[in-house]
């Protein structure tokens, strides 16, 4: 018990202080996690519209595997990635091993099936009337798709809200491509993960609660870009090509 | 403006619509009546281009409507639809009112313009900058059709725009429906399964019975000639079964029913079964001890009443007379003549306002 209290005293210390050490370690996570979740969000929103309004042979299984793959542990994740882009695999010249970009990829491919699982049924959750309507006043294919994304856009923004949780929360990636190295690849699970093993539990729960006080920043600023951006697409839409 | 010719449409197995043949002129307002399910709302997505019939075609101002999603994207757009369930979406009211316009890629200053006059037009101006998914259903569905009309369409395509409303909204919407209509010489069609809505507001009605136009006309032609019994009913009009033409001169006919003899004009022959085709409102209603005096009904038939049901300022009087009529009489003239369950009463009908149906299946006896 007493250590979750040190714990706290010392996150306050930490952070207060701007501890140069852990302030580096949560700049990295931030920067990590938040490039992974805005690439994964660049791929997975137009790949979850792309299956969500187009018809095709084995669209239900291929929604069955991005769901499966919710599910799948960050260190397989981490494992396959290694034997890709270690020094021997088929990618090692690209040299990313044991580097944060190496790291951001990673992330990234571990949140984009959620992502897009959830941007898929976050479009299905519009209803078809909605689209039939939009149709009707004549909108190109185009045009509706911008439409029917803006209308499910709080439940798109809950799709990337998750997999930004699933990014700064996950060790398996971070330890196996990056490696934990001091100044370099180390992240705040990683550290934790760390300084547990070494019994600075006070220190671990510190840098949890940073972990944590990150993420509600993050949170709160991708909801303010969201009720903003109701005004902002609109300008998209209306720039898009007309029929 | 619209020709539709020999139209199919199938889901799977399912033939919503068969051969499906019709003109739809400028500037009028034509209904399409029908019960639930009967097609109507497919037939409307066709011609506003949102689906593709299986089979026939339909041609816009003359032009085929089959040819490429650009093609008919142009000719859409001459178009607007209402549907029955009004869908906003979660933003301002005039937003939802603009996008018609944004698509089209109009001025933001000239769509201010238009969205404010078609605000007006349906009387919402004071929402417009509301939230649209705080609207009533009946503000909603003005909503819609400041939406449908600020492209300033050809045509106006408006699917059971009333159904899921309350009386004052429906009436609102009708009443808008016929301004437009007058104002604008923008072509309407309509579709409702309320048969007097389809009467108000019709120059003409398209009967739809199980997927195929079963009666195009005027709507005295539709509701006092209706082509068949599943039409008379569906009209309203409960038909009386099992008669038989046994005299016809010149086309003044004797037709039997049971043991009573009605009087009617038709050119059907001599030896036919008939159904006759009777409007409620057309039936007379005397109690039988007033005294008899010459009347032009040509037809007075003893019965007895066996039910008697208010319907606003009007009340159906059900009379056994070996079958049964009906007769829609006000309120005040129930009433004065007294009239009650069990009292007998004489049925009056004038000749002319009987119509005969050759009945079903027997026709080619």
């Amino acid at each position: 018990m007493s250590d979750i209290a040190n714990g706290i005293i010392q996150a306050v210390d930490l952070i207060v202080t701007l501890n140069p050490e852990v302030m580096q370690i949560a700049a990295l996570s931030l920067y990590i996690s938040l490039s992974a979740t805005i690439i994964a969000a660049l791929i997975a929103i137009p790949a979850g519209a792309l299956i969500h309004f187009n018809d095709f042979y084995g669209k239900r299984a291929v929604i069955i595997i991005i769901q499966t793959l919710y599910s799948v542990p960050t260190v397989v994740v981490g494992l396959i990635l290694y034997l890709l882009i270690s020094r021997s695999g088929p990618l090692g010249i690209l040299g990313l091993l044991f580097t944060p970009q190496g790291m951001i990829l990673g992330q990234t491919v571990l949140i984009i099936p959620i992502m897009m699982g959830l941007v898929i049924s976050a479009l299905s959750g519009i209803d078809k009337s909605i689209s039939d309507t939009l149709v009707s006043l004549g909108a190109t294919q185009f045009q509706k798709i911008v439409e029917i994304v803006r209308e499910a856009r709080f439940a798109i923004l809950s799709a990337v809200v998750l997999g930004f949780g699933r990014a700064i929360a996950e060790v398996g990636v971070a330890m196996m491509i990056g490696g934990n190295i001091r100044d370099h690849t180390r992240v705040l699970t990683t550290a934790i993960t760390l300084e547990t093993g070494m019994g600075n539990f006070a220190l671990s729960i510190a840098l949890g609660i940073i972990l944590l006080v990150i993420a509600l920043i993050v949170v709160v600023i991708l909801n303010l870009i969201t009720s903003a951006l109701s005004s902002d697409m609109q300008q998209i839409a209306g720039g898009g090509p007309h029929g | 403006m619209i020709r539709i010719e020999r139209l199919g449409r199938s889901f799977g197995p399912k033939e919503v619509l068969r051969d499906i043949s019709l003109e739809i002129r400028k500037g009028e307002v034509f209904t399409l009546i029908g019960p639930s399910g009967s097609g109507k709302s497919t037939l409307i997505r066709l011609i506003d281009l949102l689906d593709s019939p299986t089979s026939g075609k339909i041609f816009f101002d003359g032009r085929d409507t089959a040819g490429s999603e650009k093609d008919r994207l142009a000719i859409r757009r001459r178009m607007s639809m209402v549907f029955q369930k009004p869908a906003v979406l979660n933003t301002t009211v005039a937003e939802n009112v603009a996008f018609g316009l944004k698509f089209r890629g109009e001025s933001a200053v000239e769509a201010e313009k238009k969205v404010r006059f078609a605000l007006n037009l349906v009387g919402l101006s004071d929402l417009y900058s509301r939230r649209a998914i705080t609207l009533s259903g009946g503000e909603m569905q003005r909503v819609a059709l400041a939406r449908a009309m600020v492209t300033e369409p050809e045509v106006l395509l408006l699917d059971e725009p009333t159904a899921n409303l309350d009386p004052v909204s429906s009436e609102m919407i009708e009443d808008l429906i016929v301004r437009i209509n007058k104002r604008f010489g923008t072509t309407i069609v309509l579709s409702t399964h309320d048969m007097l809505q389809g009467q108000r507001l019709a120059d003409r009605i398209g009967v739809i019975m199980d997927g195929r136009l079963a009666q195009v006309g005027s709507s005295l032609e539709i509701f006092y000639q209706p082509k068949g019994r599943q039409i008379a009913r569906f009209v309203g009009i409960d038909a009386i079964n099992g008669g038989q033409v046994i005299e016809n001169t010149g086309g003044h006919a004797l037709i039997r029913v049971g043991e009573t003899c009605f009087e009617a004009l038709t050119p059907i022959p001599v030896g036919k079964q008939v159904s006759l085709c009777i409007r409620p409102e057309d039936v007379t209603l005397t109690p039988s001890d007033s005294v008899s005096e010459k009347t032009s009904m040509r037809n007075r038939i003893i019965g007895r009443i066996t039910k008697i049901v208010p319907s606003g300022p009007f009340v159906r009087v059900t009379v056994d007379c070996g079958f049964v009529m009906v007769s829609l009489i006000t309120r005040r003239s129930c009433t004065d003549l007294g009239l009650s369950l069990g009292a007998r009463v004489i049925a009056g009908v004038k000749a002319t306002a009987i119509h005969v149906i050759p009945e079903e299946g027997n026709s080619s006896r």
